[in-house]
């Protein structure tokens, strides 16, 4: 059963097209994050679900009935928003309760809510205080506790995280995703921030432009971008790109470039494979580039080291290879510094082709 | 770095000038003008709280205080009251919201006088509106406070509340402009009805304001003077008769210094008694907000 | 894709657009807003219209309707016949009265006002916090407690009933919201600017002149809209402190419309009401957002 499926939505923004012909199914229970940039229509999209933005065309329709033009309340949905948008003059319990109180549900069944939202949430000693009183952690909790309390079928969240520092950051993101787990509720997330898309999604729908650029569980979208665009946005460092040519030596296909050779027998193609002679785009994450040579023995790349970044648990050793700076990510120190040769191998099983024109994956 | 300081200190004469000597000095004088005897010049004698018995056996001045209290609280509350519905219309109408601002604000832009004497021709009993309305087929139609001792007053509230409503408007509108838009969304999405918001929400979050405008308004209304001369020069009678009135009077026409300076003295006490709660609430709205 | 086709349960969802002339809520506005705008432009439009008009024609009452024969005699009079107290000269010398008064009060008391601005926001004089929130407790006493006494301290001086005299008064009495103009726009800068013109070793004046003025220019404007405005609309001062030669237009249009003895000629005095309003009006319309910045800036931050 879809919770929520949006079928060619346009919407339009002071005479510019916001989002174009998007297409998008949720099914119930699912954590779906939209990672996209600033301008690239996720909080466009997320406003419109709930109905709090007009759509010039196409439909959505939550829990299989049309909701295209119906009010906001009557969507049957939850959203926290960016600036948590907690009533200022009201305690806690006040701003979990108004919108209960104010559709007339008895006083017993919303004291009853609040207290089980509260209780979820760990906001029992805070039900006293105000919005001011509260740091930003605790206002983003009072902020979701406010959606909750509607019992909705959908869970919108516009960004919640970004007004948080990055420790912080980083601790409400796991209790977010246990809260999830917890009550299997369906999540639609918003954000700019790839680690938080990796870490919290069932599935990832990366945007760009208006348009979903690849939607797909994490691990996927992570290891076989659908184009250039998504691997270079996901991944930290980005993803290491090299033109080349794809032509065949001794019947095996193959990829060349000044400074990487690389065995293309073990890849998996997206269609037809490219054409004798074609340009190709490599893309190879950091972290594939291993050190050392090839379980046959033979070293692939090789280059001079340009920057070691020591972060602690890894490093980032950056190398110039015929002229293309490329960065390689190991666990382990080894010991590199500037100016020293380097020599690195990989997983053919592992890298992308992308067309260098439209950066479609091949 | 000295030198500089001390230029500052230079710099800083013409406010100690006008905060030490025009006001603080002025309002002590006047102070002691009132524990004194004079009439048409100072005189140096200490007469006590003589003048203060004066002033409150005075009939005219218990008047002018009765009418002073009456008109403050209907003013204030019209002015709130009216500029908050002004500025929630507006406020949801943005299409003509320029224009609709010059409309409802340019009575600010004009002086007492000018609203007074505007208002005095609208309602002149034989010329008005009184007159407008009868001969539209209400041959029975009254209005004519102007000249009715129980509601001439009216006729300044009527006035003023045009002139100044505007201000509150602009006030609150302000106020409204710097809500989070995402309140509104997140009370839409609750299903939270239009009018519960505001009162509930809205309207709370607007005490800054709120207090900033009554803060304004009873500023205005402890000086109202010019209206008044230009209205009904505090008649008929004394029906519209109002402290500051009373006082510039004595000062100059009664050519009794003490009695208004008593009055002028009462006046401010009256004033700092009521607008020390306010600035109060003012900081305590504020330290709520942020 | 799903399989099953969505279903539109009856009356769950609305199918259309909402047509915005529907909504009875956004009618009822409208309508509120349309009926309080005219509300509001009913004296102006009465008291252009009586300015038109002849004698006979208001004695007959009509207060709403458009002249007949629409002459400008009353303005001509008003202008330049009608009598204010003694002089029989119309309004236009207390035109140029309050333009002899405006200009320079306005031009010393933004001054004066950036200057304590800038003292304020940005060196920490010692005493001046204190000076400043004299001043401000000033502004909101009733003038008449502080008049006799300025009468008192002027008079000696040959201030009083003078030209410079007023515009001295008006400087005193406008210096508290001007002050806190400045104050409020200067604090709102970022100090680093200050500070560097500083370390580069400029001193009280140059930081003024040539860093802090320059970057005011929307704050002057603003503030002398607001205090030409405020004293040109200004009466009580004028009476007191004026003196006959220089008795500005609000004080003359008083007593033109108020004093007069015989008949009330009403369409001279709508015509000298709308003539001294003009000005102030002609600002407000010309400024616009200026303004409304100007109370913006002085109301909620003060």
């Amino acid at each position: 059963m879809t919770a929520l499926c949006v079928e060619h939505l346009c919407v339009r923004l002071g005479g510019r097209a916001v989002i174009d012909d998007l297409s998008l199914e949720v099914d119930a229970g699912e954590f779906l994050v939209l990672l996209g940039p600033s301008g690239c229509g996720k909080s466009t999209l997320l406003h419109t679900v709930a109905g709090l933005q007009e759509s010039a065309a196409g439909r959505i329709l939550i829990d299989g009935v049309d909701r295209t033009w119906s009010d906001p309340k009557d969507r049957n949905i939850g959203m926290v928003f960016q600036s948590y948008a907690l009533y200022p003059t009201m305690t806690v319990e006040g701003n979990m309760s108004f919108g209960l109180r104010a559709r007339g549900l008895a006083s017993a069944a919303v004291r009853e809510r609040v207290r089980r939202v509260a209780e979820l949430l760990q906001l029992g000693s805070l039900l006293r205080r105000r919005p001011a009183q509260l740091s930003g952690g605790q206002r983003q909790r009072v902020a979701i506790g406010r959606a909750l309390v509607r019992d909705a079928g959908l869970f919108l969240l516009d960004e919640p995280l970004s007004n948080l520092d990055a420790g912080l950051r980083a601790t409400l993101r796991r209790e977010l995703k246990l809260l999830h787990q917890r009550l299997g509720a369906t999540m639609v997330h918003v954000t700019h921030d790839q680690v938080e898309a990796l870490t919290l999604a069932t599935r990832l729908a990366v945007m760009h432009g208006g348009r979903i650029q690849q939607l797909g569980p994490p691990a996927e979208v992570y290891a076989r971008p659908a184009n250039r665009y998504v691997a270079g946005f996901v991944g930290s460092p980005g993803m290491n790109f090299l033109d080349g040519t794809f032509a065949t030596r001794g019947g095996t296909p193959q990829f060349r470039s000044a400074g990487l050779v690389l065995d293309l027998g073990a890849y998996r193609y997206c269609g037809p494979p490219p054409q004798e002679g074609e340009s190709i785009v490599l893309g190879v994450r950091p972290e594939q580039l291993r050190q050392g040579g090839a379980p046959d023995g033979a070293p692939l790349a090789q280059g001079t080291v340009a920057l070691v970044e020591p972060l602690g648990g890894h490093e980032v050793v950056w190398f110039d290879c015929a002229g293309v700076t490329l960065a390689a990510v190991s666990r382990e120190a080894r010991g590199f510094r500037s100016g020293d040769t380097a020599h690195f191998h990989v997983d053919p099983a592992t890298v992308s082709l992308f067309s260098p024109g439209s950066g479609e994956r091949r | 770095m000295k030198s500089y300081l001390s230029r500052a200190h230079l710099a800083l004469l013409p406010m100690a000038f006008t905060a030490l000597l025009c006001y603080l000095g002025a309002t002590l004088w006047s102070i002691r003008i009132s524990l004194s005897s004079s009439r048409t010049f100072p005189v140096h004698d200490f007469v006590g709280l003589a003048q203060y018995r004066r002033l409150f056996a005075n009939e005219r001045w218990l008047h002018s205080l009765a009418n002073l209290g009456i008109y403050g609280a209907l003013f204030v509350l019209a002015c709130l009251l009216l500029g908050f519905v002004l500025a929630v219309l507006i406020e949801r109408e943005v299409r003509a919201a320029g224009a609709l601002r010059v409309v409802f604000l340019y009575p600010y832009a004009m002086s007492f006088i000018a609203t007074g004497l505007a208002w005095q021709w609208l309602l002149n009993p034989q010329f008005g509106i009184q007159e407008a309305v009868r001969r539209w087929g209400f041959p029975h139609f009254q209005f004519d406070w102007l000249v009715d001792q129980d509601r001439a007053l009216y006729t300044i509230v009527i006035a003023t509340v045009w002139q100044a409503a505007g201000l509150v408007m602009a006030i609150l509108l302000a106020g409204l402009r710097g809500i989070d838009p995402d309140i509104w969304s997140a009370a839409r999405l609750e299903g939270v009805p239009a009018w519960r918001l505001y009162m509930s929400v809205i309207v709370p979050m607007l005490a800054a304001p709120f207090a900033t405008a009554a803060l304004l308004l009873l500023t205005a209304v402890a000086k109202l003077y010019d209206a008044v001369v230009a209205m009904t020069q505090g008649g008929p009678g004394t029906a519209s008769e109002v402290p500051a009135k009373f006082i510039m009077d004595h000062l100059f026409g009664r050519a009794n210094i003490a009695l208004a300076s008593a009055g002028a003295t009462v006046l401010v006490l009256t004033a700092l008694a009521v607008l020390a709660p306010l600035f109060y609430a003012r900081a305590r709205a504020a330290r709520l907000r942020a | 894709m799903s399989a099953a086709a969505p279903t539109i349960a009856r009356g769950a969802g609305r199918r259309h657009r909402p047509r915005w002339y529907a909504d009875p809520g956004r009618l009822g506005l409208l309508a509120l807003l349309v009926s309080a705008a005219l509300c509001f432009l009913l004296p102006l439009y009465v008291m252009g219209l009586t300015s038109l008009k002849s004698m006979e024609e208001i004695r007959q009452g009509a207060l709403l309707s458009l002249p007949a024969q629409p002459t400008l005699a009353a303005w001509r009079a008003a202008w330049s016949g009608a009598c204010t107290g003694v002089a029989c000269e119309g309004v236009s010398a207390g035109f140029w009265n309050s333009v002899l008064i405006v200009v320079p009060s306005t031009l010393i008391a933004i001054a004066l006002g950036a200057l304590n601005g800038y003292v304020l926001a940005c060196w920490r004089a010692r005493g001046a916090q204190l000076l400043f929130a004299l001043l401000m407790v000033g502004a909101f006493l009733p003038l008449q407690v502080m008049i006799y006494p300025l009468v008192r301290l002027l008079a000696p001086l040959h201030l009083v009933g003078t030209l410079p005299g007023i515009v001295l008064v008006h400087v005193i009495f406008s210096m508290p919201i001007m002050t806190l103009l400045f104050r409020n726009y200067y604090m709102a800068l970022p100090r680093e600017l200050f500070l560097a013109a500083r370390l580069d070793g400029a001193g009280f004046a140059r930081i003024f002149l040539q860093l802090m003025l320059p970057m005011s220019l929307p704050m002057l404007a603003v503030a002398a809209i607001m205090q030409a405005t405020g004293v040109w609309n200004d009466y009580l001062l004028g009476l007191v402190f004026a003196g006959r030669e220089h008795l500005p237009m609000t004080v003359q249009l008083n007593n033109l419309v108020n004093t007069t003895t015989g008949t009330r000629l009403y369409n001279i005095d709508m015509a000298a009401t709308i003539l001294t309003a003009l000005v102030p009006l002609g600002i407000y319309v010309l400024s616009g957002r200026w303004f409304v910045r100007g109370i913006a800036a002085g109301a909620l931050k003060g």
